[in-house]
């Protein structure tokens, strides 16, 4: 009983917290759904993906991989890529994450982006448990999610007006978290790095097989000018 | 693609995101820091990576033959000048969004 009341406060304590992700991601989610239907798959995919990959803009790219040629490497290789910024969320986690038990597996799985915001800057009151409060607050993130994206794959099928044209959302998005990450900054070197190296490897390489190429450039430029980029600062 | 090749490719997706989520925990037990360099990496690859990402979603777009990437530019215009305006991610995406299908199923 006094187990359940813990939790039952947590709960409480985590939900108002992952009001705006239920917005964000109902909508998201739904429109990720409705692409993937668009797309001529399931419900079952956005379903499986949601639950097994958790990361919103990858599972986006993930779409459009399924749609073309079978490359695996290139896959896990564009994978690590979108998803490196984790490791720095997890870096970041090393601390807050001690001594969470059991807990402490399913947070460091469902540490998405939204889940990583709140969990690093939210101040916990005293009288609530930590390791519950954070684990609510991915475990709801992360329902979102799921949810959005599955009633979305469930009817885009029902939906009645056109809907292509949709695949723009995944540009939008990423059009925006770039501006965000812009904004912040007050120089962009690294920012054209990754314009100039994906529009010349684009040119060179082609559509289907560019991005290993740009990966590569963007990691050897990066090491190669981390002195001068430094130096010069206003970046992140 | 079969069901298989599928399978593989979302398994390499999972792959890479539990590593990536899981890797700091197992690296760095101790209250070690963290070496300079991946620090450095921290901060700088982001913005390469999202301007990467935003020339990916743009790769099959053909400035050659009509409509030469008008509607793609007009979207991207008007999501970028409705963040600077309202600052509201959801609006900026379904606002570029909304504008790019009303302008490639009536106009173009």
């Amino acid at each position: 009983m006094q187990h359940n009341g813990l939790r039952l406060k947590a709960l409480k304590a985590a939900f108002p917290h992952t009001i705006p992700i239920f917005a964000g991601f109902w909508f998201l989610g739904m429109t990720y759904g409705i692409y993937m239907n668009a797309s001529g798959f399931s419900f079952w995919y956005p379903l499986a993906m949601s639950i097994t990959i958790f990361g919103g803009s990858l599972e986006f790219v993930a779409v459009s991989m399924l749609l073309s040629r079978f490359a695996p490497v290139q896959t896990f290789v564009m994978a690590l890529m979108i998803q490196a910024r984790h490791l720095f969320y997890g870096i970041s986690m090393l601390d807050k994450f001690k001594g969470m038990g059991w807990k402490r597996f399913y947070l460091i799985f469902g540490m998405c982006d939204e889940s990583f915001s709140i969990n690093y800057t939210a101040k916990i009151p005293q009288d609530v448990d930590r390791g519950w409060f954070m684990f609510f607050v991915t475990l709801l993130n992360q329902l979102y999610w799921v949810t959005g994206s599955t009633i979305g794959g469930l009817v885009g099928s029902l939906i009645t007006f056109d809907t292509q044209g949709i695949e723009f959302v995944m540009t939008a998005m990423f059009v925006v978290i770039f501006l965000e990450q812009w904004l912040k900054e007050k120089r962009h070197y690294t920012a054209y790095i990754g314009l100039a190296a994906g529009i010349a490897c684009l040119l060179i390489f082609g559509a289907d097989s560019f991005l290993v190429p740009t990966m590569v450039c963007i990691l050897a430029l990066l090491t190669f000018l981390r002195k001068p980029i430094e130096k010069a600062g206003g970046f992140a | 693609m079969t069901i298989q090749q599928q399978i593989i490719t979302i398994a390499m997706c999972v792959l890479a995101t539990v590593l990536t989520r899981f890797l700091p925990f197992v690296l760095f037990r101790e209250n070690r820091p963290t070496p300079a360099f991946v620090q450095y990496l921290g901060k700088a690859l982001p913005s390469a990576v999202f301007a990467m990402l935003v020339v990916y979603c743009l790769k099959n777009v053909n400035l050659i033959a009509a409509p030469h990437g008008v509607p793609e530019a007009i979207g991207i215009v008007v999501t970028v000048l409705l963040h600077l305006w309202k600052r509201q991610m959801l609006l900026s995406i379904a606002g570029g969004t909304v504008v790019y299908m009303l302008l490639i199923q009536l106009v173009f």
